[in-house]
């Protein structure tokens, strides 16, 4: 079984220690990965993707085909849309609700939202607030990956693993937060789904 | 046996580590970079003295490299591909002098040009220094690579060439180490005039190069590299080079694949295999990641014999970066486009980062220039290149490292006066002093604007060899020190910016304006922050 994602956000918004966490993850069920990152000029405040790729099979391509990805998680509003070709016709949308807006000509959000409801599989989720209930607005992105979780062919089991991996080197009391965060994102999926 | 997780960059650099490797030279260059910081951060690399500090440019790094080759040790230098061209002097007669110990050159291309001016291809570099080229397929090859390179290096004592391109030089995914092996002792070259390129000594070598060829390209066509998948279906037979490969691959997981396929992966071309290839298919598809060298070579001026397909005749698009999309529909398979893009969807072109030292500079330049036409703003490569974009739109010219004052100084001789010049301190240190001496030479009139944040800002915050020497070289070089004007770029200090400038921009001769604040990307750095401090700045 494969999982095909497609990250999404703006420059420094962190979506490579989701994309960290992902692998750790993929690591830990013993599955095969190929992630693409977006190092350089557009990391400053551009739009910006991986591609990440997890199978029990050898993947070929470092990149996803159009039209294949099982999952689009974007940390942005605007951003989940710009990668839709890529998603597949029964993939999920899943992005966080608040915007990034360094742009003049940023679109309304009722706008966005409504192109975003017009996708089949989609999930809104105000991760930057889900996250402050915790006392910790920086683990908004572990909220996200939370919320797309259901959606990978990765036990959530791994998930948990891979935070704990990835912030091994920084306490048990961001771990725990971060733990926190990755189930507060899945429980609000279940829900609402 | 160890599997680690790597980028294609780190898997070339963990590569080059196990194959004993005593030092690694380099200029930052996106997407090379993370191949030299790999080996900084490591640990092994630290207990075993190998050398990793930045060159001041691809050039000093290439020729540092050689040397230490010359020695008798294992080196890389690795560049970005418009790096190779400042390299390129010494690169192609490294070729000529040949190596001791093993020496790599690594250029890491950038094809769609994600974070570069143009997207030329390294291997019409390699083929025209006539040495081997290695060119992965995926992270597991390009750790072999460099493990390999450097043997294939020694036993033709040439430099090789590992080239990539950003897609897997930035992509991530499971790679299996070899055995650790010993760094080479030193030992000088038998013939101790083999390096001393005077016309006698270089057209024997060159010879010695021309009589290798033979023995590379069996090199190729038996190595493990290159493999040839017979297929059933002759109408047609493909040609893969580097990652070309795994889009083709990927457009057959469900699907069955009967032509026979080449894939490429070490160069000279494989003879054999082509010319086969030619014999029992009645069409040939050219897939490269680049520009269509190989399909160039197979097709010639007459084209006659076999067609062939590729980016020349459309099959495939002429520029940019391939995907598994494109090849699908080169393949004549039906693919999705990308309608489904809402309208609503902006674009978000990088920007400097709010807070930038870089914008404060601009924005009095602006005012200072204000009183004169337009156009006369020549700018470099790095962060401040953005300056280029609204709502700034304060540059004129991008070109390559250095370019900004030479050709300042080129439009001030053609009465463009005053004319300026914007360029960040570590192109400064690569490849600005030059043209600074030629401005000096002439007390040409012309501003030049050194916009010192104490890094390699666009790549990632590296150490800039200009870090607290920007005044002295300036002075070393001849810059009065009347003109030469220090200040910290803020909204506060903003009317005397303007007026430093506009003085400046007034005098009829050299005059260097430093705005100096550190870069806030930089901020976290403690290193930094207390070399900053012990210099004072």
């Amino acid at each position: 079984m494969k999982t095909d994602i497609v990250l999404a956000g703006v420059g420094g918004q962190g979506i490579l220690s989701i994309a960290a966490t992902i692998g750790m993850a993929a690591l830990h069920s013993n599955l095969q990965l190929k992630q693409s990152e977006v190092h350089g000029m557009s990391q400053r405040g551009g739009a910006v993707q991986s591609h990440m790729r997890v199978s029990d099979k050898e993947i070929a391509s470092d990149l996803i085909p159009m039209g294949y990805a099982d999952i689009i998680l974007s940390v942005e509003p605007m951003e989940s849309l710009r990668y839709l070709p890529f998603l597949s016709k029964d993939g999920w949308l899943v992005t966080n609700s608040t915007p990034f807006v360094n742009i003049t000509n940023y679109p309304e959000m009722d706008t966005i939202l409504s192109e975003i409801k017009k996708i089949k599989n989609h999930i809104i989720i105000d991760a930057d607030k889900i996250a402050e209930e915790f006392g910790s607005k920086r683990s908004s992105n572990i909220v996200m990956l939370g919320a797309a979780s259901p959606f990978f062919n990765i036990p959530f089991e791994s998930f948990e693993e891979g935070i704990r991996k990835i912030f091994a080197r920084k306490g048990d009391d961001i771990i725990d937060t971060n733990l926190k965060a990755l189930r507060a994102g899945r429980a609000f999926t279940e829900k609402n789904r | 046996m160890q599997k680690l997780l790597l980028l294609g960059d780190e898997a070339i650099a963990q590569g080059a580590l196990d194959a004993g490797m005593s030092g690694i030279y380099a200029y930052p260059g996106t997407p090379s970079t993370e191949i030299t910081e790999y080996v900084q951060a490591s640990k092994f690399a630290k207990e075993n003295s190998i050398h990793s500090m930045w060159s001041a440019n691809e050039k000093t790094a290439m020729e540092a490299a050689l040397g230490m080759s010359y020695a008798g040790k294992r080196a890389m230098v690795c560049m970005k591909h418009v790096g190779l061209n400042v390299a390129a002097d010494a690169f192609i007669n490294a070729s000529i002098t040949g190596v001791n110990g093993g020496l790599i050159v690594v250029s890491a291309d950038d094809p769609s040009m994600h974070s570069s001016q143009n997207e030329q291809d390294s291997r019409f570099y390699g083929k025209f220094a006539m040495i081997p080229i290695l060119e992965p397929v995926n992270q597991q090859e390009a750790y072999e690579m460099a493990y390999y390179g450097f043997e294939l290096s020694e036993k033709f004592k040439l430099p090789v060439m590992l080239r990539i391109t950003t897609r897997l030089a930035h992509s991530r995914a499971g790679v299996k180490t070899l055995p650790l092996q010993k760094q080479n002792d030193n030992s000088l070259p038998s013939d101790l005039r083999q390096f001393v390129l005077l016309p006698a000594i270089a057209k024997r070598n060159y010879k010695g190069l021309l009589n290798a060829q033979s023995g590379l390209e069996t090199e190729s066509e038996k190595s493990k590299f290159n493999s040839y998948t017979d297929g059933s279906d002759k109408s047609l037979g493909i040609i893969t080079t580097g990652i070309a490969y795994n889009y083709l691959m990927e457009n057959f997981q469900d699907k069955k694949l009967n032509f026979p396929i080449l894939k490429i992966c070490q160069y000279p071309i494989p003879r054999k295999q082509v010319m086969r290839m030619v014999k029992e298919c009645k069409k040939i598809l050219v897939i490269e990641e680049g520009y269509p060298i190989v399909e160039e070579m197979l097709k010639g001026y007459q084209e006659s014999g076999t067609p062939v397909t590729g980016r020349l005749d459309g099959t495939l698009p002429r520029d940019g970066e391939l995907n598994p999309n494109i090849v699908a529909k080169a393949l004549g398979f039906e693919t999705v486009t990308d309608e489904r893009i809402p309208e609503i969807v902006k674009n978000r072109p990088p920007s400097m980062c709010t807070g930038c030292g870089h914008i404060d500079a601009y924005i009095a330049l602006k005012q200072a220039l204000s009183e004169y036409s337009e156009g006369r703003v020549f700018s470099d490569i790095g962060c401040y290149t953005l300056g280029a974009l609204p709502p700034l739109n304060a540059i004129n010219s991008c070109v390559d490292m250095g370019a900004s004052i030479t050709m300042a100084k080129g439009a001030a001789d053609a009465g463009l006066v005053p004319s300026v010049a914007v360029i960040g301190d570590s192109t400064f240190t690569h490849s600005g002093i030059t043209g600074l001496i030629d401005c000096v030479t002439e007390n040409s009139p012309v501003t030049i604007i050194i916009s010192d944040n104490f890094t390699t800002g666009m790549t990632g915050g590296q150490d800039s060899k200009a870090l607290g020497r920007i005044e002295d070289i300036c002075k070393g070089v001849g810059v009065h020190p009347d003109h030469i004007k220090v200040f910290k770029p803020t909204k506060k200090n903003m009317d005397e910016m303007v007026q430093v400038m506009k003085e400046e921009l007034a005098y009829k001769g050299v005059s260097v304006i430093i705005p100096r604040r550190q870069c806030i990307q930089t901020m976290k750095n403690k290193t930094l922050g207390d070399k900053i401090k012990e210099l004072g700045l």
